[in-house]
């Protein structure tokens, strides 16, 4: 305990005015401290560290943590950070997304950063949900489920973040929930370290407009939930296809080392100074 | 550039769109994200060049308008100098991300080489159509600059203006271009840097714990370090307080948004910017800007060889509209006519700002052909 407490002092606003907006049970403050503890188990300084944030109930962790943030508007916060990151390669910069903002509004965005290899280490906090509208589907909003907008059951396929982003050309793709914690931390630290564009999925239960609406019936339940369905990586693929079904891999699932672009523009721009 | 530093005022045969360049280059720019567009796409084309050339310049081509403006807004908060062209359609895709950069405050500047609209309109025709989205476009009350260049050397002199008036105010500077500038070819003088007044954004001198990105100061304008030089701050488009964390009350919203406001207003002297030809003893005035300020300009002298008094108010600054000098003219003149390439966008103004002392004839053209001479001089001598 004493050693959240020292974290919450270093890496938390102490001017902001709390409490924060978040709902009791939302899985998005488990993504942050996760994401506190990445950088500080890294020894990054907070200097170094840009943190962009889309709108929605995802991109209000941003205004908590001591670090230069950015709360952009819906669907663009990639553009900021690709700005900021080929303005100043040397930091560290981190992009945090709602589903919905990342591919729903910001989908082409999202898919030509990938694209581009940018350096930059995205998380997608994917709650399926529109959370901080009222609970309207999103492009991740899973077949035959309910929301404000699909009262009899959503009709289109969700995207699957992790091969959209392995089929764009991103460097590291992995996926983690906010149950596996220990996980989430070992992946959020990888990504951090990665050259190039690195997504890490999470999935980050909303009890109040996802689980309400889909038959849940308190915050624990999608936490156990989570526990069920996410399965490492290692053990999916050894499981029977027909085994698989409702099961969701969790891991890396994208591990390659192509330059970055800011590295590729580096590089290009050396072949000048030279003369 | 280190090598080839230039030791001399240049002369060169350029492009409207190439001058922007140069002014930009001169003034510090070394961020550039766009999204090509006609007829705006050879400002592109050449800062794609140039840039990668300089000391730290960098270029990217985005994936639409939007992103391109959202990586300006990136880069500016990292403490470049950005720019950023485009024209009508792509114009309308960045309105919200205008009005995020007037919230947050970042200074960066955008070219908008106008086109016939609505919509696809005429993408190679002349056109001043913009003029009130340039001001308006965005939802929402807020200030910003809005300049225009009537030749050439002007789209130097006045893309350096722009980057300085960002700096200065920590606000976004839109310059309106049109087809028929942008595209024009002629000789101008490329300045040396050191002969030009250049600015840069405040930056802080109190130690981090006490800095305030948001701040109340003296010009309304609060110091803007870059990031990533342990001034951490919040930067949100949600209506903040002077730390840059989100507030509903009235008190701090009211503070907020009018410092906003009055930053600019408070220095309209500095930013209003008109040239005058003859308005002293002007009977009849013409209000133009852009490429008809030239055609303007012809017609007035034309109508001072027939013997008629007219004068013109050529305007380099749009918004905030320079209204002490165009209401100067009102008050001189029986009638004041404002031709211009659309359906009446500044003569609105104009008639904004009339105290009742004269007529305000329009001439407007929607065709995508330029305004000529003789156009204006026959609406001289009926005046
Ligand atoms: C251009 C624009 N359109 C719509 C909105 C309204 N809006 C705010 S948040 C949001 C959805 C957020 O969902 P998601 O990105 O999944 O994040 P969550 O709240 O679930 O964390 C929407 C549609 C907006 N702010 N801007
Ligand atoms: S609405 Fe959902 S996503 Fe938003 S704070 Fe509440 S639980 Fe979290």
């Amino acid at each position: 305990m004493a050693e959240v407490t020292q974290l919450i002092h270093e890496y938390l606003r102490h001017d902001k005015k709390f409490p924060h907006v978040l709902c009791p049970g939302c899985g998005h403050g488990i993504v942050l401290g996760s994401l506190i503890r990445s950088v500080h188990a890294l020894g990054i300084a907070k200097d170094d560290v840009a943190l962009v944030a889309g709108i929605g109930c995802s991109g209000r962790v941003a205004v908590y943590v001591d670090f230069n943030t950015v709360h952009a508007v819906h669907g663009r916060a990639l553009t900021v950070a690709t700005g900021i990151k080929m303005a100043k390669p040397e930091m560290h910069v981190i992009v945090v997304q709602g589903d919905g903002d990342a591919l729903s509004i910001g989908g082409n965005h999202f898919i030509h950063a990938a694209r581009r290899n940018i350096g930059l280490t995205v998380l997608v906090l994917n709650n399926f949900i529109y959370g901080m509208t009222g609970g309207q589907c999103s492009s991740a909003t899973p077949l035959g489920c309910w929301s404000t907008t699909t009262p009899y059951g959503q009709m289109e396929k969700s995207f699957d973040f992790v091969e959209m982003t392995r089929a764009a050309g991103a460097n590291f793709v992995s996926r983690g929930t906010v149950f596996h914690v220990k996980t989430l931390d070992k992946l959020i630290q990888q990504a951090l370290t990665h050259e190039g564009f690195s997504l890490v999925e999470v999935l980050t239960p909303c009890h109040t407009q996802f689980g309400r609406k889909n038959k849940f019936k308190s915050p624990v339940d999608m936490y156990q939930w989570l526990k069920k369905t996410a399965t490492p990586l290692e053990a999916y693929e050894k499981l029977d296809p027909d085994k698989r079904a409702g099961r969701i891999p969790i891991g890396v699932f994208v591990d390659n080392h192509e330059p970055a672009l800011e590295t590729r523009y580096a590089a290009m721009r050396a072949k000048f100074a030279k003369g | 550039m280190s090598a080839k530093r230039k030791t001399a005022a240049r002369e060169i045969f350029a492009l409207g769109a190439e001058a922007v360049v140069e002014g930009a280059l001169l003034a510090g720019c070394s961020f550039y994200g766009g999204y090509p567009i006609t007829p705006s796409s050879e400002i592109m084309e050449s800062m794609a060049e140039r840039l990668p050339r300089t000391e730290d310049g960098v270029f990217i081509q985005m994936e639409d308008e939007i992103a391109s403006l959202g990586a300006c807004i990136g880069a500016s908060l990292a403490g470049r100098k950005v720019m950023t062209a485009t024209s009508g359609p792509g114009f309308s895709l960045m309105q919200e991300l205008i009005g995020y950069a007037c919230m947050i405050e970042a200074p960066l500047v955008l070219v908008n080489v106008m086109r016939g609209g609505p919509s696809t309109g005429l993408p190679t025709s002349p056109a001043q159509g913009d003029v009130q989205q340039a001001r308006w476009g965005t939802h929402g009350d807020h200030s910003i600059i809005v300049l225009s260049a009537t030749d050439v050397q002007d789209c130097l002199h006045m893309t350096v203006k722009a980057f300085n008036f960002s700096e200065k105010y920590r606000s976004p500077v839109i310059l309106l271009l049109d087809e028929v500038t942008a595209h024009t070819r002629e000789k101008i003088t490329v300045p040396l840097a050191k002969d030009l007044e250049i600015l840069y954004r405040l930056q802080p001198s109190m130690p981090p714990e006490w800095y305030k990105p948001f701040e109340e100061t003296v010009r309304g304008v609060p110091p803007m370090p870059p990031i990533g030089s342990g001034y951490r701050f919040h930067a949100t488009g949600l209506t903040h307080d002077d730390h840059g964390y989100p507030t509903q009350k009235s008190d701090e919203v009211v503070a907020a948004i009018s410092r906003q406001f009055r930053k600019i207003d408070q220095f309209f002297f500095d930013i209003q910017i008109t040239d005058e030809f003859l308005t002293e003893d002007a009977e009849v005035g013409v209000v133009a800007y852009g490429s008809v300020a030239r055609s303007a300009h012809l017609a007035v002298e034309q109508a001072r060889e027939r013997g008629i008094k007219a004068g013109l108010i050529d305007l380099k600054t749009l918004f905030p509209f320079p209204r002490a000098a165009v209401e100067g003219l009102l008050r001189r003149c029986r009638t004041v006519i404002v031709p211009e390439m659309n359906m009446g966008q500044i003569s609105r103004e104009v008639k904004r700002v009339n105290p009742g002392t004269s007529t305000v004839w329009t001439i407007n053209r929607i065709d995508g052909h330029i305004i000529t001479p003789k156009q204006i001089l026959e609406s001289i001598r009926k005046g």
